[in-house]
Parts: C-alpha cells; sequence; structure tokens
C-alpha cells in the first residue's frame, strides 16, 4: 500500500459505471443469495414436499425465459459497445431490443403466475411456494425496474450512463440464473 | 459562529437538555418500579411513566435535530436561517403541545373525547389536537429549512437532512390514522415508529454526522459526500423493507417473515458503515481540532449504534429466534442501547461541538463533559448487558419452560437491581453534561510532552 499522506487514490474508482450502482448490486445480491440460502435452508426440512410442489412448476417456460433474459443482456453488453463507439442510434436500437425481451420475460412470468391462479396455488399455499413467490416476484419488480432503466439511460446516451444501465441489467439476468436452477431444476 | 441565526439552535438545545433530564429521571422512575412493582402504584402507573420516558425521549430528540438543523444549515448553505421568528414558533408550538399531551395523560383529562382527549396507542397517545400542532409545527419548520438551503448553497450534507427530515414530517401522518383492526393499526403505526428510526433517522443522523467530521476532521468534503451516498443507500435499501421484522406475529402473512429477516439482517451495513466512516476520517483527518469532547461524543455515538442498533438488532431480528425472545427483556436491551448510541449520542455530540461556539465560550469543561461521556455509555452498555442476561432467563423460563410470567418476573429480580444501578450512573452522566455545557470551564489540562512536541497546526482554521 502507498504510504504517501495525500492518496486520495481507491481501488473504487476503477470500478466501471457508477460506485452507488455497484452499491446497490451487492445489497441485491446479497439479498437474493440469503433468500435463496432461506429456501435451501427450509428445503431441508421438507424435501418431498418442496420436490412435489416443484413438479407443479412449468420448466419448460422458465427456461425459455432464460434464452430470453440471457439474449437481451447479450443486447445491453452490445449497446455499451455502440455507446463507447459513439453511435447513439445503434445503442438505442440495442437498449430497445433487451428491453422488448425484458418484456417478453415478464408476459411468459404473467402466464406462469396466472396458471398457477387458476390451480388456486397463492404465496400462502406452501413454504415452497412462499419462496416461489417472493424470490421470482422480487426478481420480476427488478425486470421491471431495469426496462425503466434502460430507458431512461437511453433518452441520456452517453457511454458512462450506458454501462451503469447495463450493469443493472446484467444483475437481473444473473440472479435469474441463479434463481432458475435452484427453484425449477434442483432435486 | 458566523451567522447569526445559528443562535436559534441554543433555545431548542437548551429544551431538548431539559427534558433529557426528565426522560431519564422518569427512566429511573420506572426502573426502580420493576425492583419495587407498588412503588407510587396509585400516584404515577406504570404505563403513564413509562409513557413520559419513551414520548420525552421521542420529543428530546426531535427538537435535538430541529436545534441541529438551525445550528448547521446557515454554515452549510452559507446563509441566515429564512425566518427566526419562524423559528421560535414552532418551538413555542412544540413545547406547549408536549405539555398538553403530558397533562392530559398523567391526569386522563376529557377522556373519550376525539379532539382533546389521549387516544391511547402506544407511542402515539397524544390527543388529536396536539397531533394537529406537531404537523402545523413541522410545516412551519419544513418551509423555513427549505425556503433556507434553497436560497442557499445545496450540499449533500444540506440535501440529505433535508430528505430526512421531510421524511420524518410525511411519516408521522400516519399517526391520524388509527384503524379498528388491531392488526391494521399495528401496521401502520410501525410506519412511523420504524420508518423512523430505521429509515428517515439514520438519513438525519448521517448527515450530521457527516457535517461533525468535516468540521472536526478536516477531511475533503468530496470524500464525506461519497461516505454519506453510500451509507444513506444502504440504509434505505435495509430498512424500508426491514420493517417486515416487526410483522412477525401482528397478524400479517407469514411471508412478511422471510422479508423482514433478510431485509433487516441487512440493517446492520449501514451502521457499520457509519462506524467504520467516523474512524476512517479521524485517521485520515489533517485536523487537529481542540473540541475533543465532540470528536468523543462522535465516535461512541458511531461506536454505540453499531453495537446497540446493529448487532443487538440482529441479535433478535430474524423470526426463528424472535419467535421465542419477541417482547421479553431482550427487546428492552436493544432498544435501550440503539437509541443511546444513535440519537441520545449523536444530539450530545452536536452539542457538544455546537455549544462552545454559540456561548463563544473556549476552553469549556470538556474534562467534564468527557467523564459524562464515560459515565453514560458505562452505565448505558451495563444496562444492555443486564437486561440481555435477563432477557436470556426470561426467554428459556417463559418460553421454553414454560413457566409463568409474574414467576419469571421474580427470578429477575437481581437483573432489575442492577439495572437499576446503571441508571443512577446514565442520571448523574446526564446531570454532568447540562453542568459541563451551562458553565464556564476552570480545569486546565496541562499538555504532555507528546502534545507539546507537536507541530504547530497549518493554516486549517478551527471552526
Amino acid at each position: 500500500m502507498s504510504e504517501t499522506g495525500t492518496d486520495d487514490f481507491s481501488p473504487l474508482d476503477q470500478l466501471p459505471g457508477d460506485l452507488m450502482m455497484w452499491v446497490l448490486i451487492v445489497s441485491e445480491l446479497l439479498v437474493f443469495g440469503a433468500g435463496l440460502a432461506a429456501f435451501l435452508g427450509v428445503r431441508i426440512t421438507d424435501p418431498a414436499g418442496f420436490a412435489a410442489s416443484q413438479d407443479l412448476l412449468h420448466r419448460t417456460a422458465a427456461g425459455v425465459n432464460t434464452l430470453v433474459l440471457v439474449t437481451s443482456g447479450f443486447l445491453a453488453a452490445l449497446a455499451v459497445r455502440s455507446a463507447e463507439a459513439g453511435r447513439i442510434g445503434a445503442t438505442r436500437v440495442r437498449l430497445a431490443a433487451a428491453s422488448a425481451l425484458g418484456l417478453v420475460f415478464l408476459v411468459i412470468k404473467g402466464l406462469e403466475y396466472l396458471e398457477k391462479a387458476r390451480h388456486g396455488i397463492g404465496i400462502e399455499t406452501d413454504s415452497f411456494f412462499t419462496f416461489y413467490y417472493l424470490l421470482t416476484g422480487f426478481h420480476a419488480a427488478h425486470v421491471i425496474a431495469g426496462i425503466v432503466i434502460l430507458g431512461l439511460v437511453g433518452i441520456r446516451c452517453a457511454p458512462r450512463t450506458v454501462e451503469v444501465g447495463a450493469a443493472f441489467w446484467h444483475m437481473v439476468d444473473l440472479v435469474w440464473v441463479l434463481l432458475f436452477p435452484v427453484i425449477y431444476l434442483l432435486r | 459562529m458566523k451567522y447569526q441565526t445559528q443562535k436559534i439552535a441554543l433555545v431548542y438545545m437548551g429544551t431538548a437538555l431539559g427534558l433529557f433530564a426528565i426522560q431519564v429521571t422518569m427512566g429511573l422512575i420506572i426502573g426502580w418500579i420493576y425492583v419495587q412493582p407498588n412503588f407510587l402504584s396509585e400516584l404515577l402507573p406504570f404505563n403513564v411513566g413509562r409513557m413520559l420516558h419513551t414520548n420525552a425521549l421521542i420529543v428530546w430528540l426531535l427538537l435535538g435535530f430541529f436545534g441541529a438543523a438551525y445550528f448547521l444549515l446557515p454554515e452549510e448553505s452559507e446563509r441566515e436561517i429564512h425566518s427566526p421568528t419562524l423559528a421560535y414558533l414552532q418551538l413555542i408550538i412544540l413545547v406547549v403541545g408536549t405539555l398538553g399531551a403530558v397533562v392530559t395523560y398523567t391526569f386522563n383529562l376529557f377522556e373519550g373525547n376525539i379532539l382533546l382527549g389521549k387516544e391511547g396507542r402506544e407511542f402515539l397517545e397524544q390527543p388529536i389536537w396536539v397531533k394537529v400542532g406537531i404537523v402545523v409545527a413541522a410545516l412551519m419548520f419544513l418551509y423555513n429549512v427549505t425556503m433556507t438551503v434553497l436560497k442557499g448553497r445545496k450540499t449533500a450534507i444540506t440535501n440529505i437532512l433535508l430528505l430526512g427530515l421531510w421524511g420524518l414530517a410525511l411519516l408521522f401522518l400516519f399517526a391520524f390514522y388509527n384503524p379498528g383492526n388491531l392488526a391494521l393499526d399495528k401496521q401502520y403505526w410501525w410506519y412511523v415508529v420504524h420508518l423512523w428510526v430505521e429509515g428517515v433517522w439514520e438519513l438525519i443522523m448521517a448527515s450530521i454526522l457527516a457535517y461533525l467530521m468535516l468540521k472536526l476532521t478536516g477531511v475533503d468534503r468530496e470524500v464525506v459526500e461519497k461516505w454519506l451516498y453510500v451509507i444513506v443507500a444502504a440504509a434505505l435499501f435495509s430498512g424500508i423493507l426491514g420493517t417486515g421484522h416487526h410483522y412477525y406475529w401482528i397478524g400479517t402473512p407469514g411471508y412478511w417473515q422471510w422479508i423482514g429477516s433478510i431485509f433487516s439482517s441487512l440493517e446492520v451495513i449501514p451502521f457499520f458503515a457509519m462506524m467504520a466512516f467516523a474512524f476512517v476520517m479521524v485517521w485520515k483527518g489533517r485536523r487537529d481540532h481542540p473540541n475533543k469532547a465532540a470528536l468523543l461524543w462522535s465516535l461512541g455515538c458511531a461506536t454505540l449504534a453499531f453495537f446497540g442498533a446493529g448487532v443487538w438488532g440482529f441479535l433478535h431480528t430474524l423470526h426463528g429466534v424472535n419467535f421465542y425472545t419477541h417482547g421479553t427483556q431482550i427487546t428492552a436491551a436493544h432498544g435501550h442501547l440503539a437509541f443511546f448510541g444513535a440519537y441520545v449520542a449523536l444530539n450530545l455530540a452536536i452539542m457538544s461541538y455546537a455549544f462552545p461556539i454559540l456561548r463563544g465560550r473556549d476552553p469549556y469543561n470538556q474534562v467534564l463533559n468527557m467523564a459524562s461521556f464515560w459515565l453514560m455509555a458505562g452505565g448505558m452498555t451495563f444496562m444492555t448487558f443486564t437486561l440481555t442476561f435477563a432477557g436470556t432467563v426470561q426467554t428459556h423460563l417463559q418460553r421454553v419452560m414454560g413457566m409463568n410470567y409474574m414467576e419469571v418476573q421474580d427470578q429477575l429480580w437481581v437483573f432489575y437491581v442492577m439495572r437499576f444501578g446503571s441508571g443512577v450512573a446514565v442520571v448523574l452522566g446526564c446531570v454532568l453534561f447540562i453542568y459541563a455545557l451551562a458553565f464556564p470551564g476552570r480545569e486546565v489540562v496541562a499538555p504532555g510532552p507528546a502534545q507539546r512536541s507537536k507541530e504547530p497546526p497549518e493554516t486549517v482554521p478551527a471552526e
């Protein structure tokens, strides 16, 4: 470490985008991480019940949604590149495409919720579904927030803002990639 | 003192200290009722004494925040307070309202009267007319400080302070909504209580602490602001949904147990960040400020808030734990150290900094002030441990073994005696603190060789 008295240099300054976005991302990951840990903890107490409830989920729809969201993340990454190249038009098109796929995700998710509701399944049905609705619902809320953020950085289009918005979108992406196997697939 | 209107702070802080003395004295009395349950049972029933203890606390902390705002806003926004007359009028309304609430509650006047009688809701028991008065005073205050800031320089400290103060006033509006359903009543009631102390008050705390660090350590404003924003983000992120930890057993749906457990576990982060912030600023600082007492209170505040609010809060915030500990002396232990560390010590820190400036007195009774810190901090820490042990015994006997409540209380007697002793130390510390600020100092501590050999301070002036 440097021993100079005037070291205002901080590793935090080297983060891409904005420090506050990273504070938010770390906080979100802590919340989803704790939620998944709690889910796995409660699952130990009732493996059979959790497996039975899991079978009621629509795995294919969630699998398609994973592809949708990862593709959307790829488009957001492309948007950062075009923003850095100063191509504002291309950046906006890519951000719009990423947002549109976010909407597709929400529609598929909504159909899933609808199907559950038709079968009388709700957040109070059992512990599995309490976690299912809390975690996927909280994630879906972040997809909505992410679409708003991508829209905002599309309006105020600059390399830095697009980078900040894409960082949030990648976090939403990453969280889904963690939720999907643990909630839908893990036996 | 650079701005004349900073003087407004003096009457606010003075009134706050008077209420502080009443609050801790009342605490001592109800602490003795735990030892001798029939003490004053006819004259001052326990519920009235407890109401005075908790409400006097809230009111004096608020008066302290208002005083702090009137003290630091002129310096931060580089202009006089918009209207001093309004500021004094606001204080009069608040004092009359407070006296009205106390008299109405103590003598149970106008029972059943919707406007004049007490409402009987725990912590929000003020009669309606007092609540209206509080809102009027809050509006006057918000108008006054907002106008001051809008016309002047805007800094991160003024922005966050205003955000906190606006949130404080708006959330109080939930005190007017009193649904018949008890579960709903409690749900909204926490909007005031929780979203204050674990939400907007933390913004006020962080901004006042940031101001103190800026003045006492001379660290660059840019560095202070970066910390401030991170702390505030962490506080709001964890604190708002952290309200869920009050919704475990009041009749709300079961998913609140997970929302509350997960988010409120993260509430320790902003408190840790504030403690880290205070110590890092002192470490990096380039100013050797002569007001050591204010620095001691600032560091003490950040440290005790971390332990009282952060660690002791986490201790029983997971719903699996809270299922057993809810409403036992564990809660009392947490409540006492959290309020003392986060908000009492914060107020005493800004007062220790402001009083010598406001009264043009330097040096002042720093040694007595610091002695009062150790008396109060020591007393409160001892009280916290005592109540934690009492709560542990209580949880086991009552919730695990299934013993009867009053039988268990007999088993806790020795803890209550020790708690009373620590309360005496706190009251003495309070008296000492007020004396140290009110009267000129006589003692002079001669500097030792390490201090004498220091380079003369740079040209950074002590403010």
